[in-house]
């Protein structure tokens, strides 16, 4: 780092930038793990019907599978954007 | 007791074979009897690392088909005692490695009283890479600070978790620890490279150690000499501090920071 770079207006690092995608992608693979190998999927195919009728991004759509006593459970979470 | 231990990484070259090598090799230096085993079927490359491929005569599927015995297949190590290479086949096709044929060379070398048994994996989350894993007591995850590494690290933290025998039995994940190499402080410090906090953060495991990027890394790889054995340099005193702590000492991590600029050089450098 010469002087310069002090007075410069600072600039995000690339660094910051790479740590944050990380942390939502990573996040997003892990909410599929473990359950059946259908689970990315399934979420990719909804994620195709839901964007038929709303404009949503790719987080919007989370799926996961629980269990509960003995009991498997299909999490739906779809985030639908603001109204105007 | 056997530990057997995968070096993986989802990500290809970002130094599991270069880690394999330090490692058995460190281990054995400690009294360990350890084997590595080349999992990279017509990739070979671990036999350069460590010296040796003008040793090999009969390899890992030689051995799982019969056509030699596992101590035909050995090669014992000409510098440290008590270390044992067993390379992968540099033709043969990748389906000879069947998990049967695997248990039954493992098994053989527990016979033979190995302490450890490190399998060096792979590239990919395919067959290859799961074979290497399956039987694997504890895994050393091997990142580089970069993007696309560390998004493989955690998928393949992700399979270790399900699809190791281990885990298939109901025992559980076993215990995988990171080592990051290639790091760069210098990048670090001017913002261009995740820091080893960032990583341990995202991958959320237990740090094995860090690994500076060294030329005596390609140095080691020229001259086929693991890097650990290179007593002077700063990669090879990471990967013993690393095997040391591997074994359960406390060690402080070192080279995490660039070496001092004086003011001249903070005000001038680059
Ligand atoms: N700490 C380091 N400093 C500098 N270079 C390194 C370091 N670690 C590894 N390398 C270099 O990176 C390259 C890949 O290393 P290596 O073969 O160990 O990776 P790998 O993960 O086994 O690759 P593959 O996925 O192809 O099996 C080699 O050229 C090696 O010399
Ligand atoms: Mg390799």
């Amino acid at each position: 780092m010469s002087i310069f770079s002090y007075l410069l207006p600072k600039k995000e690092k690339s660094a910051s930038v790479a740590k944050e995608r990380l942390q939502i992608i990573v996040a997003r693979e892990r909410s599929t793990r473990g359950g059946p190998d259908y689970l990315p999927q399934l979420q990719e195919e909804l994620l195709m019907v839901v964007r038929k009728y709303v404009p949503v991004d790719q987080d919007a759509v989370n799926v996961q599978m629980d269990r509960e006593s003995g009991c498997e459970i299909l999490e739906l979470n779809i985030t639908l954007p603001e109204q105007e | 007791m056997t530990k057997i231990v995968v070096v993986t990484s989802g990500k290809g070259g970002v130094g599991k074979t270069t880690t394999s090598a330090a490692l058995a090799t460190g281990l054995a230096q400690r009294g360990h009897k350890t084997t590595v085993i080349d999992f990279d079927v017509g990739l070979r490359n671990l036999d350069l690392i460590m010296g040796c491929e003008r040793r090999v005569v009969y390899d890992l599927v030689n051995v799982i088909n019969g056509d030699a015995n596992l101590k035909q297949g050995l090669i014992k190590d000409k510098r440290v005692e008590d270390l044992y290479i067993l390379p992968a086949s540099q033709t043969r096709d990748k389906d000879a490695l069947t998990l049967e044929g695997i248990e039954k060379v493992l098994d053989g070398l527990k016979e033979m009283g190995m302490e450890y048994i490190i399998c060096d994996s792979p590239a990919g989350i395919e067959k290859g890479a799961l074979t290497a894993a399956y039987f694997a007591d504890e895994a050393v995850v091997v990142t580089n600070p970069e993007v696309s590494s560390v998004r493989d690290s955690d998928r393949i933290l992700g399979i270790l978790s399900s699809k190791t025998r281990k885990a298939e039995q109901g025992e559980g994940d076993i215990p995988a620890r990171l080592l990051l190499t290639r790091y760069s402080p210098e990048r670090v410090e001017s913002g261009q490279m995740l820091s080893v906090e960032d990583v341990k953060e995202i991958l959320a495991i237990d740090l094995l150690g860090v690994i500076p990027e060294s030329q005596a890394v390609l140095n080691a790889s020229n001259a086929g000499s693991p890097v650990i054995l290179d007593r002077e340099s700063d990669a090879g005193q990471a990967y013993d501090d690393s095997v040391a702590r591997f074994l359960g000492e406390t060690r402080e991590h070192r080279f995490l920071t660039s070496a001092k600029k004086g003011l001249f050089g903070r005000l001038f450098g680059g």
